[in-house]
């Protein structure tokens, strides 16, 4: 087992989105890499109908003790990486707490309700201002825009997972999230994975 | 999909829970493996599948037709003495249930083991059935894993128990299990499995080579209840029941399956970890007796932590009682005094909300400002995302020409449900249209029932839906019961062309299996037609066509069958493809002054049109519109158009 030692035991992050945007991918990609690194790693996870459209949130519980339950205690997240600007909010609401670490993708992905005009979005300004209030560090970033610009929308969730290992707050690194994507991808699809997390880790940094 | 067959041992990986129970099974040899999609137990079937298109593997794994098939089949496997599995979601298993009874009456011969996955807090189901009451009621042993590393433990062992008892083990898992990832360290996958042969030719009652039945009934049943005493010995030593605490604890914390994993963070967030012991049950049926005494003698509190009904509660009391000469008189604490919840599933907040009274200790809260304004702040600023149909989905357009049907038909018509995706038509998504929802086939089976009351003045058109796969798991009886006894209904059967809401597993309407061989589809409106129903089809995203059929049929006596046929919008086939390019022709669209009143975002509400709240137009998401067209034929002003895609 291994000797390391996290900066929380266990460390709680949730990963959240709207059905559809690859949360579970991100999840099981850095569940994976901790998990190779011998850390005890809990995924809690659900989906089928009801996530049609709907929010959707993964918890990671990340030990170097023991496994721990596939579900956070209320208010006891310690990192927030977000698809969706509003799903950032819905799981403060639950889980935040003032020392919380939120990383989230600007892009909103409208509600039934918004679209058919029943319901009103807020505005950009607006969430970035109720994010930050509600946590210790708050990232932006327009992972959507730059994953297009990529070559696929879906490299949003690695510009995520990029920003995540950004921040340092878990033992995640660019040359463990290469070799698994090396069993994955080859050649141009590689490197779109490589460019979407450079740009997420840099992205961070640079704030 | 990893390649759980291909992990060498002792290696660890991040499995899922059914991912994991796949892996156990691989490792005790499993050879067959029957099932019905239902989550949260697909994947299991899924995986093994897709394992199985490998020739070198030697395992036939198949979706049938349903889950009481599916057990059939699996046993037969078992009769002529290979490894083998039947896997289902929980309501599935009440289907199956008929056969259950028989085949743990009558034995096995090779290990055979149940997996049924249960809902607690219907997550993806429509109920919270329970799994353990059915090892209790058909006299079976059951396993609940407590992990991961379990899951694949105990599967494994299941079949050894199988073989030692020669009865069918039922394993109880959970979605919080099932489709949560956690580390399991793999062990040995043997190389070769036994060969098939059914020993028919022996003495009627020899269990190796008689004929395999439940009678002589009072024979059978006790050779069935001396397997489970046999099983409930073995318990006693199983690994899978474990305990940590103090020797004496104040309070003996009795939980099984994830439930296990939450009451350890409980007890660890609370600080009482020398004040209660977790007793963790693996073996949950029959309870091991002496092993239960033992505990329950080291303290007089015992709490139980359980989802969703209290049945280790229940079963503990009555031991209790039973021994109460020797381990004297028990307070009680779970769900019969109120202090858990008898519904929804459990996790560490609810459980920290129980103990902490009990054990006299504080609650640790949460920075009760911080959670004001956090609350606040996602009241205003997330709106709700309501379940809804995905863009290009042909169930939409259905029930908009269901809707619009039964409306200017004018008789308060109404449509009975089953399970699907299409359930969701209970919901504004669906524009309401569905007015009961019941099981598989179930509003099929209702609708034969109203189109006979007729007799009491019942003067309202009658359907029911049901998707294509639903079709021939439970929908088909119903049908030939409305036609015998000449009901006056219409099925509308929604053909999205594969079992779509749990993946896209094929049905026997589809052309090829679960290992990927060409199969024989059978074909809905031809099964329908011989049957003796009137039968139309139609592409739900004509909505003139479909419409105008449907106000043919509910107006014509007897049974009618519409079918309508078109792919799930996420069908591999479908997927990023576009039929139609969309616009809004902003210069006819009409706005808030057409008179519409905006109905083809108001209500129609697909995610690819979106109210434009600048223009006060209607206008096409270009990355969210599926281009399946069919708006194009609700706008009244002609201002929604489409144009085929080359």
């Amino acid at each position: 087992m291994t000797h390391m030692t996290l900066k929380a035991d266990p460390f709680n992050l949730i990963v959240t989105g709207v059905g559809g945007q690859g949360n579970v991918m991100t999840s099981r990609a850095v569940g994976n890499m901790l998990s190779q690194l011998g850390l005890h790693v809990t995924i809690g996870e659900t989906f089928g109908a009801s996530q049609r459209g709907g929010s959707v949130m993964s918890h990671l519980r990340i030990s170097a003790k023991s496994s721990w339950s596939p579900q956070i205690p209320l208010g006891q997240a310690h990192m927030i990486v977000s698809m969706e600007p509003t799903e950032t909010l819905r799981v403060l609401k639950d889980y935040g707490h003032p020392g919380v670490t939120v990383i989230t993708n600007t892009r909103p992905f409208y509600p039934v309700g918004v679209i058919s005009g029943q319901l009103n979005y807020p505005k950009d300004e607006e969430i970035r201002a109720w994010i930050s209030e509600l946590s210790a560090r708050a990232f932006f970033l327009n992972a959507t825009e730059k994953a297009v610009e990529i070559g696929n929308p879906v490299l949003g969730n690695v510009i995520m997972a990029g920003a995540l290992a950004g921040t340092g707050e878990l033992p995640l690194s660019r040359e463990i999230f290469q070799a698994i994507m090396a069993t994955r991808f080859k050649d141009d699809k590689l490197r779109m994975n490589m460019e979407a997390f450079d740009w997420g880790v840099k992205s961070v940094k640079t704030e | 999909m990893t390649d759980i067959g291909s992990y060498p041992e002792n290696s660890r990986h991040l499995l899922m829970g059914n991912e994991a129970i796949v892996r156990g099974a691989l490792e005790a040899g499993v050879q067959m493996a029957a099932g019905y999609p239902g989550t949260p137990s697909s994947e299991i079937i899924e995986n093994l599948a897709a394992l199985s298109k490998d020739p070198s593997r030697k395992l036939y794994v198949e979706w049938s037709v349903n889950e009481k098939v599916a057990l059939e089949v699996a046993s037969s496997a078992s009769f002529a003495g290979l490894k083998t599995m039947a896997v289902m979601k929980q309501p599935g298993l009440n289907v199956a249930a008929d056969y259950l009874l028989h085949l743990s009456g009558s034995g096995v011969r090779g290990p055979m083991v149940l997996v049924s996955a249960d809902d607690p807090g219907a997550l993806s189901s429509v109920n919270e059935g329970e799994t353990r009451h059915y090892a209790k009621l058909m006299e079976v042993p059951l396993l609940e894993p407590g992990d991961f590393q379990e899951a694949k433990d105990m599967v494994k062992w299941a079949f050894e128990l199988s073989d030692i008892i020669r009865n069918l083990v039922l394993v109880r898992t959970v979605t919080r299990l099932s489709h949560a990832s956690g580390t399991v360290v793999m062990g040995q996958i043997p190389e070769d499995g036994n060969k098939a042969f059914f020993k028919h030719n022996g003495f009627i009652l020899d269990p190796n080579e008689g004929v395999i039945m439940s009678p002589p009934v009072e024979y059978k049943h006790s050779e069935q209840q001396r397997k489970l005493k046999q099983a409930a010995e073995l318990f006693e030593t199983s690994p899978f029941n474990t305990y940590e605490g103090p020797d004496k604890p104040e309070l003996l914390l009795i939980t099984s399956s994830i439930c296990s994993l939450y009451s350890r963070e409980a007890v660890h967030l609370l600080g009482l970890q020398d004040r209660v012991g977790i007793l963790k049950i693996g073996t949950t049926w029959p309870l091991p007796r002496n092993l239960m005494q033992k505990h329950l003698a080291s303290t007089d509190k015992i709490f139980f932590v359980e989802e969703v009904l209290p049945f280790l509660e229940e079963e503990v009391k009555i031991l209790a009682a039973e021994l109460a000469g020797d381990i004297g008189v028990k307070q009680f604490f779970g769900k019969k005094d109120g202090r858990l919840p008898m519904v929804g599933e459990m996790n560490p907040d609810k459980i920290m909300a129980a103990l902490a009274p009990i054990m006299n200790v504080t609650l640790p809260q949460r920075d009760m400002a911080y959670a004001a304004r956090a609350n606040a702040v996602a009241f205003g600023g997330s709106p709700h995302r309501e379940a809804t149909f995905c863009p290009g989905c042909p169930h939409r357009a259905s029930f908009f020409t269901l809707n619009t049907a039964l409306t200017m038909d004018n008789r308060n018509g109404f449509v009975c449900g089953d399970i699907g995706c299409y359930s969701m038509a209970v919901l504004p998504a669906g524009f309401s249209t569905l007015k009961t929802l019941h099981a598989m086939g179930s509003g099929t089976g209702v609708a034969s029932g109203f189109g006979k009351l007729s007799l009491f003045g019942l003067d309202q058109p009658v359907l029911s839906v049901c998707g294509d796969s639903t079709f021939f798991h439970s929908a088909m009886p119903p049908l030939v019961n409305a036609i015998h006894n000449q009901s006056d209904m219409t099925l509308v059967v929604l053909d999205n062309s594969g079992t779509a809401m749990t993946g896209f597993q094929p049905h026997p309407g589809i052309g090829h299996d679960a290992m990927g061989q060409t199969a024989h589809s059978i074909d809905i409106p031809s099964v329908c037609r011989a049957m003796g129903a009137e039968v139309r089809v139609c592409d739900p995203f004509d909505l003139e066509q479909s419409r105008d059929t449907l106000l043919e049929l509910i107006d014509r006596k007897g049974v009618n069958v519409l079918v309508l046929k078109q792919a799930c919008a996420l069908s591999p086939e479908k997927k990023s493809t576009k039929r139609y390019e969309m616009k809004v022709d902003e210069a006819v669209c009409a706005g808030e002054t057409c008179g519409c009143n905006r109905l083809c975002t108001r209500i129609f509400s697909c995610p690819g049109l979106v109210w434009d709240k600048e223009s006060k137009r209607a206008r096409i998401d270009e990355v969210t519109c599926a281009g399946c067209g069919f708006c194009a034929s609700i706008c009244p002003r002609h201002a929604i158009q489409r144009k085929e895609v080359a």
